[in-house]
């Protein structure tokens, strides 16, 4: 009979937890940004089966055809050829890859980094919150862009140094957001009846704080994505980034840009991929913040 | 028999949102130169009835029947500027929270005096000079140096006098009070309600006193209306309300209320069978 | 075995008072300055003040989840003041508050159900998830909380049950001492009279000792046995209810009852002044 009860109990709960998620997906800006991007990530997956050219085979007899419906289109080449032949929609395909996974990746790391240390400066206060407070300061100060370049051309091109240099940067974002929040939740009375119980103070910040933490960093780090994508385009745009022959967006940006007027398309193409990423995560991001929050807080 | 200032007849308010009725044909007399409470516990609307009076209902609060007659003229059909001009200079508004309802970043002086300029065109030295004797009349001992401060550097108490002080400030006709001690140590309390008292005697002032608390009714306030859900369950006088109640509903508050003077006893919540009857009686009213 | 649970002697406690960087000495506040209380077992307490008398303080204190600057607490003849945090663990089982925001202090990203049993489970007073569910729908039973809010999120109850929830983390833990800090203020006259009957029968089922703070004199009469009055981080007064309001010793007790309307007509209320009230 009191199995009957528990089991009752453990389902109840197991549809309280869905109940918090299911706003989330109802939210136009999540399924929209989300969707977009979930998309963008099966095309970077699958690049090798889905783009219809070896976005590296250069035909330079067929240099700089236009796209498929303007005159002079060249068939199989459904965004045209940039002045080496090689196929725009391949190249757009492909340099998905390299967004998406600085995206992800340096993302994660500034969000680990910035969190970790936002949550440890906001619970235990004093002499440590002083130091990473300083140093947040101190570090913000530098302008962020000419910061990561100086960092790549020092320690040399390639995507790692990207995403170091992304996250070396941006932590602080995290930090301040983090710490904040967590300031903020310490103070409540949940967390004083914690400690009445005698939890240990790792036990707090892990266990009770942390989760109501979550979703403020959860919004910023899709955000942080969206500017990690266009960090990466700014540093491939000046050759910073990968090698010149990996396709990136802001690789065929630079290179489109000196032909923007007889071959417009080898410009356009990778700007309104890279737009309409950017404009994912921030609504994602959006979305998520609206939801996650309000959701538990009516 | 006195005149009265404000007569309000069978208003009724719902929720745009959810249809759920807020208010529902209520009727509520304030007598020249009386204080009339209107008591009930939370969600029972009277705040809302204060709002509707001063125009200041939130925008999914909707009006659907009754009339507020403020001095012969009903303010719910009432144009917008000529209503604004009418409760501005004739109904003022004691707040509930002193301290959010100051602007944090001007000076005392400046949001004492916008009525007087607004509404009676006088310049600043002239608006000083009311404001100073306004100071003097709520017993602030250093009217100056008060006037020159932000409301931050004020104590609670002292921000509640000088919002009364504002409200008293035009001479207004009826005064609207919405739980104006509730956040209010109960010492100060009784000072800020003597207050009131005093100024709505010298100034003749009609006054309606928003609360829950049963001992504030009692002390200050010559008759009282109870609210439960958006409707009038009682009114009359304090006096015999309190010591004969006709509803078992009052008389149910009364002894659910702690008192000092009363050794320990077990305090009786309102049984379930009052709140039934509460209900049923709504249900078959027209 | 002494009378007393909770003894507190001589308590300090102050604020600020640090050094800034460049500016002079941060300004200090003197939450208390050398208050002493005792709570026998199976006694209510009531500890009543105004705003900045030190009360919440001092209940923090006895909790030791504020340190005292000055000062012992004793808990059940043991020093409990400079405990590790490991050491004071199993204590802490023994002393639980209860919060007036029912909101504010229930975790919004847990269920009920899991705020009500992990500190059973943490101090290893039920033992297993089942025996915890189980004692935890008993009480909530007891209290008329219905079994379904035990899935479900605080923010979806509503307040007076909260409230209740509140009551039910701390009684579950089996304590032996509670401290209740303003939790009937701000609610209404009935939810008010039903809290405070759950909080009286409740202590008495279980023979608890119990700390009441508020600042409503009218309250702690209802339920308290003696009562400690606090003015500005020092006691004025203590003693016997009932003694104390037959005939308050001190000009500032008798101001704040004098200041209490009573809901009934008393046509020269407003006009009476104590002495004290003046200097009040």
């Amino acid at each position: 009979m009191a199995d009957a009860a528990f089991s009752a109990g453990r389902a109840e709960i197991a549809r309280g937890r869905f109940e918090a998620i299911r706003p989330c997906l109802a939210d136009p800006k999540v399924v929209i940004g989300g969707g977009f991007i979930a998309l963008l990530v099966v095309l970077a997956i699958f690049a090798p089966w889905i783009a219809p050219k070896d976005p590296l085979e250069q035909d330079v007899i067929l240099g700089a055809t236009p796209p498929a419906w303007m005159a002079g289109a060249e068939p199989g080449h459904w965004l045209g050829t940039d002045d080496l032949g090689r196929d725009v929609l391949s190249r757009v395909i492909y340099g998905a890859r390299v967004a998406l996974t600085v995206a992800f990746v340096a993302a994660s790391l500034a969000a680990a980094l910035g969190s970790a240390l936002g949550l440890v400066a906001g619970w235990r206060r004093g002499w440590v919150d002083a130091l990473v407070s300083r140093a947040v300061e101190i570090w913000m100060a530098f302008p962020p862009v000419l910061l990561s370049i100086l960092l790549v051309a020092v320690v040399g091109a390639g995507v790692g140094s990207v995403i170091a240099a992304i996250a070396i940067i941006d932590w602080t974002r995290f930090c301040r957001v983090v710490r904040a929040e967590t300031i903020n939740q310490a103070s409540s009375d949940y967390v004083t009846a914690a400690r009445a119980v005698g939890f240990s103070r790792t036990r707090i910040l892990m266990r009770e704080i942390f989760p109501n933490v979550l979703p403020v960093l959860i919004a910023l780090v899709s955000l942080e994505m969206g500017i990690a994508v266009i960090v990466e385009a700014i540093l491939s745009f000046v050759g910073l980034s990968v090698s010149s022959d990996t396709p990136t967006w802001g690789g065929m940006i630079a290179q489109g840009r000196q032909l923007v007027h007889e071959s417009a398309w080898i410009l356009i193409a990778p700007l309104t991929m890279l737009f309409l990423t950017v404009l994912a995560f921030n609504l994602l991001g959006e979305g998520l913040r609206r939801a996650l929050d309000p959701a538990l807080q009516r | 028999m006195s005149k009265p200032v404000l007569a309000v007849h069978g208003l009724s308010a719902v929720s745009a949102r959810d249809r759920a009725p807020i208010l529902h044909d209520v009727k509520l007399i304030v007598n020249r130169g009386e204080t009339r409470g209107l008591m009930g516990e939370s969600g029972a609307g009277k705040s809302m009835i204060g709002k509707a009076i001063l125009g200041v209902l939130p925008r999914p609060v909707r009006v659907t029947a009754g009339q507020i007659r403020f001095e012969g003229q009903d303010l719910l059909t009432m144009p917008g500027p000529s209503l604004r001009r009418l409760v501005g200079e004739r109904i003022a508004l004691i707040p509930q929270d002193p301290m959010t309802a100051l602007n944090p970043g001007r000076r005392i002086e400046g949001q004492l005096t916008d009525g007087l300029r607004l509404w009676r065109g006088l310049d600043r030295n002239a608006a000083r000079k009311i404001a100073l004797k306004l100071m003097e009349e709520v017993h602030i001992r250093d009217p100056e140096r008060v006037l020159a401060s932000y409301p931050h550097e004020l104590s609670g108490g002292m921000r509640q006098r000088v919002l009364i002080a504002a409200a008293f400030a035009l001479e207004p006709k009826l005064i609207v009070a919405d739980e104006p001690t509730t956040a209010l140590d109960v010492t100060v309390q009784k000072q800020i309600l003597r207050l009131v008292r005093a100024m709505q005697r010298a100034h003749g002032t009609a006054v309606l006193f928003i609360t829950h608390d049963l001992g504030v009714i009692a002390q200050i306030c010559d008759d009282v209306t109870l609210l439960f859900d958006g409707r009038v369950v009682e009114e009359g006088p304090t006096a015999e309300m309190f010591e004969r109640p006709r509803h078992a509903y009052t008389q149910a508050l009364l002894d659910a209320c702690p008192r000092y003077d009363r050794p320990r006893a077990a305090l009786r919540a309102v049984p379930a069978e009052v709140i039934a009857r509460l209900r049923a009686e709504a249900a078959s009213a027209p | 075995m002494s009378r007393d649970l909770l003894v507190a002697r001589d308590i300090r406690v102050a604020f600020g008072g640090g050094r800034r960087l460049f500016a002079g000495p941060a300004p200090r506040v003197d939450a208390l300055k050398g208050v002493s209380i005792r709570i026998a077992r199976r006694e209510t307490v009531g500890v009543v003040g105004e705003s900045g008398s030190g009360k919440t303080t001092l209940g923090r204190v006895l909790l030791r989840l504020v340190e005292p600057d000055a000062g012992s607490v004793e808990f059940d003849g043991q020093d409990i003041t400079r405990l590790s945090q490991a050491a004071m663990r199993p204590l802490r089982r023994r002393m639980q508050p209860i919060f007036q925001d029912p909101l504010a202090c229930l975790n919004p990203r847990r269920t009920i159900l899991s705020i009500a049993t992990e500190p059973m489970l943490f101090h290893r007073v039920a033992a297993s998830r089942a025996e915890a569910d189980a004692k935890a729908r008993a009480i909530f039973d007891r209290f008329s909380l219905p079994a379904a809010c035990l899935g479900r999120y605080p923010h979806e109850l509503s307040g007076g049950q909260r409230q209740r929830v509140g009551i039910a983390r701390a009684a579950l833990l089996q304590p032996d001492f509670l401290l209740a800090d303003e939790i009937v203020s701000g609610l209404d006259v009935s939810t008010q009279a039903q809290a405070l009957n759950l909080i009286a029968g409740l202590t008495r089922d279980l023979g608890l000792s119990m700390a009441f703070i508020s600042h409503d004199l009218s309250v702690i009469r209802a339920i308290c046995d003696r009562v400690y009055v606090l003015r500005l981080g020092e006691i004025v007064e203590e003693g016997p209810c009932d003694a104390v309001f037959a005939a308050p010793a001190h000009d500032y007790t008798r101001a704040l009852i004098d200041s209490i309307p009573l809901p009934t007509v008393t046509p020269d209320w407003l006009r009476r002044t104590s002495a004290a009230e003046v200097t009040a």
